[in-house]
């Protein structure tokens, strides 16, 4: 059912199974089932997998695999490896059930949570309500986390907000804030420097290390933005002290 | 027992072999950056390989200790003493209670190791002892080691018992090392080998050619989480933009100014710059013990010659192992 897969070396240790090109909801269903059929059932060798837009990175120990595939032929791990991911992937069942968990993400715009609301109102010849109604509107795909821990890479936003990157990056971002950069929206879960249009902050912990899995979101949930007040924010951040 | 730490050195970390299982949630790796000194280190002291140990780097720590403590130093010499008297490296050491250990500048190689029998008593963060500084996770209260820090070890295993009893044994004092050499053999220029990268190919034939024929050099940003090198820049047939996947230790990117940047163990888990090689596994140690301003070469290989060398350092990890546990049991 699914007739083209890429395995490309990311050196002897890792490789990369592309199973598609550009961004798009179908791709990465596939992207998901792989994900989940390899976890399920994984080579000796195998150490973890890391889902992006359209493939997966697979990490492995290429002794490992030596050592428990052993074969006369000279055959070298990264074609062992790729010979178990052709074979996973042709029986693979698209149809088999994947969770899609909705996570809702409280935000509290503009004000200083927000303060470039205005500015991205402002670039779209919109009001800042008007650029809240729209980004509270969608449900939106996490195709990947990374960048930071926990930062999830969300597709999915109206166009009608899109706002380029500020000229300048801010040399910090307090954690929890959400933006706009470009044609995508994120949130940051920690500290960091950052160029992105800043709307709003939500309360709510987006990287909890002590937790398992140590992240809100997961690559596959679907993303709600709902819009709170101050009174709303204080709660949330009361609870999770 | 505890070990006080009189002086931090530049930048001493807990690091065990990394944090694997957890990159699909954004998590960095970390580890150690040369994970050949590291497991040599464990075995050693007769810890398990992935056992937290310091990390010195450039400087080292000074140490004082409050027990009699079975240790091991490997990796880049840091002409460590006890006392004042000069200690061997590679090699198990019972250092004396109320002893200083006292490390200086490196004076080879660029990172250090530091074992401990038992190990640290540190919590483990998603299956983890290694430290990511910039998230504040893992090790020593999720930072580098400061003055005045009071470390901890675990209960010891029987065979962290066997080991200091070899160790103190008058009839026969220990005179072997472990070969760190085989490991990691220092030259003035290093050649790094490498694999070529995922975008190998979208990179115009004069970069292609460049990197094996061009010296590279370490620029002063050069840490835990990545190499930027100077030398000629590399450029691609014609601009694309990738978007971001996965990259791992070793991952040779370049960034539009053409200057590639080799990733390191506290690389972020993706990247959206385009990959022109891979250094190979068996070379990262190598990569890991150079200063900054050095000047290496690359060289390219085939997946063969890659995992050959891989194997070969697996098997002279495993002769060292079967070597101890030889001595372990006469």
């Amino acid at each position: 059912m699914m007739n083209k897969v890429i395995i490309k070396s990311l050196g002897d240790a890792a490789l990369i199974v592309q199973l598609g090109e550009g961004i798009s909801p179908s791709i990465h269903k596939r992207v998901r089932s792989l994900q989940l059929s390899l976890e399920n059932q994984p080579f000796k060798g195998f150490m973890e997998a890391v889902p992006s837009y359209n493939n997966i990175t697979i990490y492995y120990n290429p002794f490992v695999v030596y050592q428990a595939y052993p074969d006369k032929n000279g055959t070298t791990s990264f074609q062992k490896v790729s010979t178990f991911l052709h074979q996973l992937f042709t029986n693979l069942n698209e149809r088999s059930q994947l969770e899609e968990s909705i996570v809702s993400i409280p935000v509290l715009y503009g004000g200083q949570w927000g303060p470039d609301l205005a500015d991205v109102a402002k670039h779209n010849g919109l009001t800042p309500d008007e650029v809240i109604q729209l980004h509270t509107s969608e449900d939106y795909l996490v195709y990947m986390i990374g960048f930071a821990p926990g930062f999830p890479f969300l597709g999915g936003m109206d166009q009608r907000i899109a706002t380029p990157r500020k000229e300048t990056p801010r040399l910090a971002i307090p954690a929890g804030s959400v933006g706009i950069a470009g044609e995508q929206t994120g949130v940051y879960p920690v500290e960091t420097p950052g160029g992105w249009q800043i709307i709003g902050r939500t309360p709510v912990d987006l990287f909890l290390p002590n937790q398992s899995p140590p992240t809100l979101l997961q690559s596959g949930d679907k993303v709600r933005f709902v819009p709170i007040t101050f009174e709303e924010y204080e709660t949330y951040k009361e609870e999770s002290r | 027992m505890s070990i006080q730490v009189i002086q931090p050195g530049l930048m001493t970390t807990i690091q065990d072999l990394g944090r694997f299982g957890s990159q699909k949630y954004g998590v960095v790796v970390s580890g150690s950056m040369d994970s050949y000194a590291l497991r040599i280190a464990n075995i050693l002291v007769g810890n398990s390989e992935n056992e937290g140990a310091l990390e010195m780097t450039l400087v080292g720590a000074t140490l004082k200790f409050t027990e009699d403590t079975l240790i091991a130093l490997t990796g880049g010499d840091f002409q460590a003493t006890i006392d004042g008297k000069l200690i061997p490296m590679w090699r198990p050491i019972l250092v004396p209670k109320g002893a200083t250990l006292k490390c200086k500048a490196a004076v080879k190689g660029c990172r250090g190791y530091m074992s401990f029998a038992g190990g640290f008593e540190i919590p483990t963060v998603m299956n983890s002892q290694s430290t990511y500084t910039r998230a504040h996770l893992g090790g020593f209260e999720g930072r580098a080691l400061q003055k005045r820090d009071h470390l901890t070890c675990k209960a010891l295993t029987e065979r962290n018992h066997a080991m200091i009893q070899l160790v103190t044994s008058k009839v026969e004092p220990i005179t072997w090392a472990a070969n760190g050499q085989a490991l990691v053999h220092s030259t003035q220029t290093p050649t790094i080998r490498f694999l070529p990268g995922t975008e190998f190919d979208r990179f115009d034939h004069t970069s292609q050619q460049t990197l094996v024929s061009q010296p590279y050099t370490l620029t002063t940003a050069a840490d835990r989480m990545g190499y930027r090198l100077a030398g000629q820049p590399l450029t691609l047939s014609e601009p694309f933009s990738l978007l971001s996947e996965g990259v791992t230790y070793g991952t040779i990117q370049v960034p539009p100014n053409g200057q590639p940047i080799i990733l390191m163990a506290d690389r972020q888990t993706t990247g959206g710059y385009p990959k022109i090689g891979q250094v190979i596994s068996a070379d990262l140690p190598k990569l890991a013990q150079l200063q900054p301003n050095a000047t290496i070469r690359f060289t390219q290989v085939t997946m063969e010659e890659a995992e050959r060398a891989f194997i070969e350092k697996e098997q002279i990890i495993q002769e060292i192992e079967q070597a101890i546990r030889l001595k372990l049991n006469n």
